[in-house]
């Protein structure tokens, strides 16, 4: 493992596959227990640091630190005056001063963790940066993907929606791609990036094409104010064409899945009985989320490797 | 602890010269794996409670991976020739709770298995290959802690080779094995290896 | 007495000649040569050039001498070689005004190491509203000739028509921004490939390029001079080798740093990359070496852009655009055009010297080295190579993409009407 998870990229197949595998034990040493806490970072300093809203990002990194014991400092620097320029510099020495061992950051700009990474001598976890990465999402995607289908070798994913705007596009795509899965992007031209051409995906414009072929079903959030720049016409438009309705799940063969990163726009990209339904992963992502961060901070702050 | 609280020093089987730093073949490793599967029914019938006339029931053999992990299902299952009773196996992995990750870094985790009816409660017994500074059994001990409320915890290896560095001895041993710590104790078993045999080499660094 | 005796020197790359300065100009070239009381310039070997001619750069001052003044910026020029600088408008307050520019020209004249020839705004504050009064600035002590809101295109199409067509009264010329601001909000890197897995905002190719089509149309249009800012695209030289095919009056520019780096320096995130138009592909590269050899792109303009050191170490999207350049742009040409044999040293000094000079309409610069003639050059050694050390630069700024780089060239001397204002590789003030 590198020290610090930027993107997708600094895993290989045999890192990405030790992370699963270790949040796979993760979750077996766990489950039942009533005590889900284990000793492994104690004396360990794991600061979250947002520079944007992300409650739920937060407080599963809150939770996988805690869990393996670490001391967790949240420095939320949304809205405050640290939230220009050179104070990321700034900010970065001050973490180093209190000893930070690992800097979990959530940065509005792409690259962020990457300049981070510069400053800071603990690890550099991306929590996801920009329109750039968000490597534990793909990570956690990946593990809910192989605990659900038993493999992800060969496995077809669809990446439905704002792949354009979504760090959680790039990082699946690069992982998925790692671990031998077959990612298929479906949006409309306007939400793919031009450039796409380059990337380890099949790309297509029609979803109803590409749902009967896929084992996974990967929604991306939609914002309704991408409308207003012109990247498509009216939401109703774009969920006639890219949302996810009970209809057109019923095109899936029976044992494909149906995941979204959230938070969703429910009757945009996603139907609710979709949501809720039995092919949705949307809970368990959540709860592998905790596991697959503490085998993150883990293989990253357990050491260097022998 | 009831029953004999005195660790089998003189009672392992005499095989050969281990100070040479030769080996125990898989016939000697056979035999130490009964003998203690024997000493295991006798102390769980001393200590047995009133609805389990064995004792049997009420224990658990709980190994530390890597290589004790097969060795208590090989103890269970001479249990269970010897006595006809099955008794409870499960892994309980310490690589989350060992205190020398800064020095060590990390390895890949083991799988934590536990028999359906957890441990609380039981006679568990922590097995594992080698015990040489404790500090595996000082994790597994913690790692039990976080598991459940045995009711009592004792502790079987198959080979000790002294060099203690916190205050645990063993229950039971199938061997002792008197070494240098410049020596390296390493033990074979066919489950992971493809062999049983126990060897010891010298100027190894540990 | 003030006279310079350059021994050996090679004018153009050519023969080994002497080069008599005196009084502020070249009195005499020939072999051997003598003159009492003229100080001696060893120049075994050097290359001589006409004193280099930027047409693009920004020294800061009035606004933000924290990261560059006319003096300073002045230095960094002199030790770059050129002896005239065309200074941006683009400061705090803007260069719209007459007061403004004579400001700057005036500062440039203190330093004394180059010649600051002042760039006016086209539009007050460069707003891209209404025009400034730029024959107020054409008339004035800086005697303006190019006009330019660079850092902002003139968007508006008929603002930039009657921009091009008012400077014709006093024989001034636009130089365009080339971006079209729409298709370029929150931009920050080239678009293509690497943008979309780097999730930087793309600034597209097309943006420049549909400006420069459109201008080309109206200068053609109107007759009058129009000149293309930092060229970054093929499709730009397509469109420029087209225009000028048809006798457009249209000159175009290059920079350094768009002849030598591209997008992948972006993967680092390290905003000293960071730049207005931005790094673009290989191939754009390319095309921009060979507009270059073939004369579609005229000049070789550097776009100095000092940023104090809290507007480049932060987050890419929040850093400030812009590189140092002055100091490196002899090499980086020598790196790209000179050493692969693309340009030969006559064609560096019309690029970089002549041309420059012509455009922007300097009498005293970018003329032949022969008796007579100001005494504005360049001396160098092309054959030295050094690592690029931000630390050792002249300029206030450190943003220098170079950095760690090794380049060719070193500027031994660089003389100002007659007066070395580099000597061995030293500021003399």
């Amino acid at each position: 493992m590198k020290r610090h998870l930027l993107e997708a990229a600094d895993l290989d197949r045999d890192d990405a596959t030790l992370v699963l595998d270790t949040a796979a034990q993760i979750d077996q040493a766990l489950a039942g227990r009533e005590v889900k806490k284990l000793p492994t970072l104690r004396g360990r300093t794991v600061v979250n640091l947002f520079y944007e809203d992300s409650t739920r990002t937060r407080i599963s990194f809150e939770l996988a630190a805690k869990r393996l014991s670490a001391d967790v400092i949240n420095f939320s620097a949304k809205g405050s005056s640290v939230s220009k320029g050179e104070s990321l510099k700034d900010t970065a020495l001050t973490l180093e001063a209190m000893g930070a061992d690992a800097v979990v950051v959530r940065h509005w700009a792409s690259g962020a963790p990457h300049r981070l990474a510069h400053w800071v001598r603990g690890s550099v976890v991306n929590a996801g940066d920009g329109t750039h990465e968000h490597p534990t999402q793909a990570l956690l995607d990946a593990y809910t993907i192989r605990q659900r289908l038993g493999r992800l070798e060969g496995v077809r994913v669809a990446v439905v929606g704002d792949v354009l705007h979504s760090r959680v596009a790039r990082s699946n795509v690069g992982l998925l791609h790692t671990l031998g899965a077959e990612v298929t992007l479906v949006a409309p031209p306007t939400l793919l990036p031009v450039g796409v051409g380059s990337w380890p995906a099949e790309v297509s414009y029609d979803l109803d094409a590409v749902l009967p072929k896929v084992d996974v079903v990967m929604m991306l959030r939609v914002q309704a104010e991408r409308m207003n720049a012109s990247f498509f016409p009216s939401a109703r438009e774009y969920s006639r064409r890219y949302g996810l309705d009970a209809r057109r799940m019923g095109a899936l063969h029976d044992d494909a899945i149906v995941m979204h990163p959230g938070p969703m726009n429910r009757g945009m990209e996603i139907a609710a009985e979709v949501a809720d339904s039995a092919r949705s992963t949307i809970v368990e992502q959540v709860a592998n989320g905790v596991s697959t961060r503490m085998a993150v901070l883990y293989l990253l702050l357990g050491g260097s490797p022998q | 602890m009831a029953s004999s609280t005195q660790p089998a020093r003189n009672g392992a089987p005499s095989v050969g010269d281990p100070s040479a730093g030769a080996l125990l073949s898989a016939a000697d490793v056979a035999r130490m794996v009964d003998r203690m599967a024997h000493q295991l029914i006798e102390r769980a019938a001393a200590d047995a409670p009133d609805d389990d006339p064995t004792g049997l029931s009420g224990l658990v053999l709980v190994g530390i991976p890597t290589r004790g992990a097969p060795l208590a299902r090989r103890l269970a299952a001479r249990i269970e020739a010897f006595s006809g009773v099955a008794v409870d196996v499960g892994t309980v992995d310490i690589t989350l709770y060992r205190d020398d990750l800064r020095r060590r870094g990390v390895r890949a985790l083991e799988p934590t298995v536990l028999p359906d009816g957890g441990i609380d409660d039981r006679l568990v017994v922590l097995v594992d290959d080698v015990l040489y500074s404790g500090r595996s059994v000082r994790a597994a001990l913690d790692a039990l802690r976080d598991l459940g409320r045995p009711r009592a915890v004792q502790l079987a290896v198959l080979v000790d080779r002294g060099h203690r560095e916190l205050p645990i001895r063993a229950d039971l041993v199938g061997k002792n094995l008197p070494t240098a710590r410049s020596q390296k104790v390493s033990v074979r078993l066919e489950e992971i290896d493809g062999v049983d045999e126990v060897l010891v080499t010298d100027g190894g660094v540990q | 007495m003030n006279a310079y005796l350059i021994k050996g020197a090679r004018p153009l790359g050519g023969d080994p000649v002497d080069i008599l300065l005196k009084d502020g100009r070249i009195a005499a070239i020939g072999d051997s040569l003598a003159a009492t009381g003229a100080e001696v310039v060893e120049a075994a070997g050097l290359i001589a050039l006409p004193g280099l001619v930027d047409l693009h750069t920004h020294l800061r001052e009035p606004g933000r001498e924290d990261a560059e003044t006319v003096e300073t910026g002045s230095r960094a020029a002199a030790l770059g070689g050129f002896t005239a600088v065309h200074a941006m408008a683009n400061t705090d307050p803007v260069a719209d005004t007459a007061g403004v520019v004579e400001q700057v020209w005036r500062l440039g004249q203190e330093a004394g190491l180059v010649d600051v020839v002042p760039v006016g705004a086209v539009t007050v504050g460069l707003k891209g509203e209404r025009l400034a009064e730029l024959g107020a600035m054409a008339d004035s002590a800086a005697r303006v000739r190019v006009f330019s809101d660079d850092g902002h295109c003139v968007a508006d199409p008929a603002l930039m028509r009657r921009a091009l067509e008012y400077v014709k009264a006093f024989d001034g010329v636009v130089a365009q921004h080339a971006e079209e601001p729409r298709l370029t909000v929150g931009a920050q890197m080239h678009e293509g490939d690497r943008s979309a897995s780097l999730g930087l905002t793309g600034w597209p190719a097309a943006a420049e390029e549909a400006i420069i089509a459109r201008d080309v149309l109206l200068a053609e249009h109107v007759g009058a001079r129009l000149h293309v800012c930092h060229v970054s695209t093929a499709g730009s030289v397509e469109i420029l080798r087209w225009a000028k095919s048809r006798g457009v009056q249209v000159t175009a520019e290059v920079t350094p740093h768009h002849l030598l780096l591209t997008d992948a320096c972006a993967e680092s995130y390290d905003p000293v990359f960071k730049v207005n138009p931005p790094l673009r592909t290989d191939a754009d590269v390319e095309a921009l070496r060979a507009g270059l050899a073939d004369g579609t792109i005229d000049v070789v303009g550097t776009d100095h852009a000092p940023h104090a050191v809290e507007d480049k170490e932060s987050e890419w999207a929040q850093a400030r655009p812009g590189m140092l350049g002055l100091e490196q742009a002899l090499s980086v040409v020598i790196e790209t055009m000179v050493e692969p044999g693309r340009l030969d040293w006559a064609g560096v000094a019309d690029r970089m010297s002549v041309r420059p000079a012509a455009i922007g309409r300097l009498a005293d610069h970018g003329r032949p080295l022969a008796p007579g003639e100001p005494a504005n050059l360049v001396l160098v050694d092309a054959t030295a190579r050094a690592s690029v050390d931000p630390a050792a630069l002249a300029s206030r700024s450190r943003n220098s993409p170079y950095a760690g780089r090794e380049l060719p060239g070193r500027v031994v001397a660089t003389f100002l009407r007659g007066v070395p204002t580099v000597l061995d590789g030293k500021a003399q003030k």
